[in-house]
């Protein structure tokens, strides 16, 4: 990093939100939201997944409206009502996957709705076009203005949205994990211009899992946790310890009722399974009435591993046996033959049939076996529901409703309970409580516990550090698609977990 | 942060990426123009026809091929606005029908009426259906393929109603306007000059003002399009409203150039001008496409037609004919979307 940011002297912060609170009916995403962003400065923001960074960004995008806070953009008190309102405002921000117009070209998407006109008030498309290669080059980077967007990198788009920040003339600039899908040059591009807006006077903020990039880029960081800020630094004078230390810095006091199981036999093996650049080399295995957590950020290829060992994702190297017996890459029936259960991550979307029955959606994996002549027999359908959800105590006005009517945490009992109806030998759960209120959490962590003692081998992907901590007998972790550490439940500590799962430098743990 | 303060550098760079079109980047965005398949399978279509029957053409045969293009190509134009911006109107034969005999009704009740007041007030009329089309899809967000299938019958419904057994023939209308359809300037007849004026100007609309961008960005991400801070309901009631202006308009041309106008005038056209717009290159899931290629779409069409008869083809052949090129333009387009798709998999492999 050349030189030293210029002082902001007698300036007000270009941007402040102070005491924001957001909650989302009985959920409070954010408690008191902190942010002070100053011109030609750069800010890291870091925090847990559900620290409520998102939350925090999307007030500041306009998509959210505080339900309190004291909002200010230049000095001025600000109430965003919509999009446009913060786009008025100066305020630009960079997503992860920046949405573009495909069909539309480079140019024309820096400038929809603003393109420069020309004789009798036409689109002058030349100045439009050599305003972008302009916009480009002052960026540094070579971008064909007249190619249709369409097939760019994820790279080239976020620099489109940059260049169209410029074109915009904002002032403040927020980047929410923009680096999570780059390669390493891409990387550094995107640093050399984002530090050339910051020189320029630009207040930029800067959202990321990775230290070595806030400690390379930013200039102060600001922590956040449970909704909550918690610490402002200045970047040269903190440590990543002392970071790691106030983004998970809580004593686990949320009760996890793991009881002890008698680990037998090996159930699942993966050895060594490759997907292109979304995991590599990955090898773990999982023993009856284990529970074993793959842990790590969003975006480390957690979710993808679990959907390739259930046959949904292929993989390209590498094996994944059920007892013993290989199973073929991309076959969920040969998974669910060999007895893997799969409960998703977005149940809404691919767990349950949402304007059916509770009874049918219970039954839905059953229905071979209740079926005679093709048909399906009634009464054990009916019989083998309601057995179901008596054993995981579905709260439901009647078997009949649609799955819609029930809360989200009796809506992933029903997952669970279609699932296990199959008697898998092995349960993977993606995300098994997010979205359900606390009082179910421990429902559904009592259910996995059981399970496990039954013999179950349980392969847990949770984004949620005191759910893997706590429910855990392992631990595996992973970011950017490579296991990083393997920690057994004695030696774990929110510490050494999230350590694994943010710094590149391997791990040493005795496990 | 001002874009204007450009350096002598800053220009070097613009020069050395290359932005200004050359020869050979001009040919090579011909050739993969979406329009230019179309308008090769036209130019293919005329000259194997033409080897074949040397009167195909001649004078009157132009003339024919021209005058059977012209209402498809006003309503084709109008379609691809709708399509392009991730609808579609399948209510056109109906509205064509209702305008068509708008027009009879008119000259009959009024034999003095001017004739360019006809031309003002059928518009006008059709623009009115296509702006409750127009309303019901942006109110009610129900798919513009629900809402004008609804529309469809409910027009044709009150066309039979208004029209009953009645039929206006070329006698209840004043010579003036039947002789738009047979009178030529330079070889071209008049209502074929008007439609040609009208794919000029909405190419010109869609291609070079900012509403029209604004409808293929719509078409391209309609959640982007509503992030971007794009007035998407009122863009897109905009489009059915056009839509609905040149129905009209083919609706009074209609009554010239054709004998007789009743309740079903128009009856099932609307497959014909959907079919038209998607072999021109119109991406029926919108976003890319021109009217200009749904006008050769719908020429091409028309001209299968006159071309197989001329060359004693079997009538059973001119639809699947038609049939296969759409298969064909969808297929293309796909072709076209995987080997995208392709090429960014493979750079982000490379980057990884």
């Amino acid at each position: 990093m050349e030189g030293k940011p210029p002082s902001t002297g007698n300036h007000g912060p270009a941007l402040s939100l102070i005491g924001a609170v957001k909650t989302f009916g009985e959920v409070v995403a954010l408690a008191d939201g902190r942010v002070e962003l100053r011109a030609g400065e750069i800010l890291a923001l870091i925090g847990e997944n559900g620290a409520g960074k998102s939350t925090l960004v999307k007030i500041l995008a306009g998509v959210h409206t505080p339900d309190s806070a004291s909002f200010m953009v230049a000095g001025e008190s600000v109430v965003f009502g919509s999009v446009a309102d913060s786009k008025s405002a100066g305020i630009s921000i960079i997503y992860q996957e920046p949405t573009l117009f495909p069909d539309l070209t480079v140019a024309e998407n820096i400038y929809v709705g603003r393109q420069p006109k020309g004789a009798f008030g036409l689109i002058d498309r030349g100045r439009m076009r050599d305003d972008a290669a302009a916009l480009f080059a002052r960026l540094g980077v070579r971008i064909d203005p007249d190619r249709v967007a369409e097939g760019l990198s994820i790279a080239d788009q976020q620099i489109i949205e940059i260049a169209k920040a410029i074109s915009m003339h904002a002032q403040v600039l927020i980047m929410d994990e923009p680096t999570a899908a780059l390669s390493g040059a891409e990387v550094d591009r995107l640093f050399e211009v984002v530090r050339g807006l910051r020189d320029e006077g630009a207040a930029i903020m800067f959202i990321s899992h990775r230290f070595e990039e806030v400690f390379e880029l930013c200039d102060r960081v600001t922590v956040m946790r449970d909704g909550r800020h918690v610490a402002d630094h200045v970047t040269a004078d903190v440590t990543i310890e002392e970071l790691v230390l106030e983004m998970v810095g809580r004593d686990i006091d949320q009760l996890f009722p793991k009881q002890e199981a008698e680990t037998g036999v090996v159930v699942l093996d993966v050895e060594g399974i490759s997907a292109g650049s979304v995991f590599r080399d990955i090898s773990f295995t999982v023993r009856a009435g284990e529970i074993v957590a793959l842990a790590g950020l969003v975006g480390a290829g957690r979710t993808e591993v679990a959907r390739a060992v259930f046959g949904i994702d292929r993989y390209e190297a590498g094996e994944i046996r059920v007892e013993g017996r290989a199973l073929q890459s991309g076959s969920p029936q040969e998974a669910i033959d060999a007895g893997i259960a799969f409960v998703p991550e977005d149940r809404r979307k691919q767990g349950l049939v949402m304007e059916m029955s509770i009874q049918h959606n219970i039954t839905l994996t059953l229905r071979d076996s209740l079926a005679r002549f093709g048909l399906i027999r009634r009464p054990e359908e009916s019989a083998a529901a309601d057995d179901w959800a008596k054993r995981l105590q579905v709260k439901a006005g009647s078997m009949r409703h649609s799955v819609a009517t029930l809360s989200g945490g009796n809506q992933q009992k029903v997952v669970l309970a279609k699932w296990l109806a199959t008697n898998p030998k092995l349960l993977i759960v993606d995300e098994p409580t997010r979205g359900i209120d606390v009082g179910t959490k421990s429902e559904v962590h009592r259910l996995l516990s059981d399970l496990a003692v039954r013999g179950v081998a349980i392969l847990m992907v949770s984004s949620e550090l005191p759910e893997v901590l706590g429910m855990a007998d392992r631990i595996l972790v992973m970011r950017e698609g490579r296991l990083t550490a393997e920690i057994d439940r004695v030696d774990a500590t929110s510490e050494n977990v999230m350590r694994a799962a943010t710094t590149p430098v391997e791990v040493s743990v005795g496990a | 942060m001002s874009a204007q303060e450009i350096s002598s550098t800053d220009i070097e760079a613009v020069l050395a990426t290359g932005s200004r079109p050359t020869l050979m980047t001009a040919v090579k965005r011909l050739l993969t123009a979406r329009e230019f398949p179309v308008t090769a399978a036209l130019v293919a279509l005329v000259l194997f026809t033409y080897a074949n029957n040397q009167l195909f053409l001649s004078r009157q045969g132009v003339k024919d091929l021209l005058l059977n293009a012209t209402i498809v190509i006003l309503l084709a134009v109008g379609q691809s606005i709708v399509i392009i911006s991730r609808n579609v109107d399948l209510s056109i034969g109906s509205i064509l029908g209702l305008t068509a005999f708008a027009t009879g009704t008119l000259f009959v009740n009024n034999p003095d009426i001017p004739i360019w007041a006809v031309f003002v007030i059928v518009s006008l009329f059709g623009a009115l259906l296509g702006a409750l089309n127009g309303l019901l899809v942006t109110v009610a967000r129900v798919p513009a393929l629900v809402i004008t299938l609804g529309t469809l019958y409910v027009f044709r419904g009150f066309n039979n109603l208004w029209a009953g057994p009645t039929q206006y023939f070329a006698d209840d209308r004043p010579d003036a306007f039947g002789d738009l359809s047979v009178d030529t300037v330079f070889g071209l007849p008049i209502i074929t000059l008007g439609a040609l004026l009208v794919v000029v100007i909405v190419a010109g609309f869609m291609g070079r003002t900012r509403r029209g961008r604004d409808l293929y960005a719509i078409g391209s991400d309609p959640t982007a399009a509503l992030l971007f801070g794009v007035p998407v309901g009122r863009r897109v009631f905009l489009a059915f409203a056009v839509n609905g202006l040149l129905a009209g308009l083919a609706g009074v041309l209609y009554a010239s150039r054709f004998n007789s106008v009743g309740a079903t005038t128009g009856n099932g056209i609307e497959l014909d001008v959907v079919a038209a717009a998607v072999v021109g290159g119109v991406a029926i899931f919108g976003g890319s496409g021109t009217v200009v290629g749904a006008a050769i779409g719908a020429m091409l069409l028309t001209t299968i037609t006159s071309s197989l008869t001329t060359l004693r083809v079997d009538k059973f052949w001119q639809q699947a004919i038609v049939g296969v090129l759409i298969l064909a333009a969808i297929a293309a387009d796909r072709i076209v979307k995987l080997r995208a798709e392709r090429r960014l998999q493979t750079s982000e492999a490379h980057h990884g």
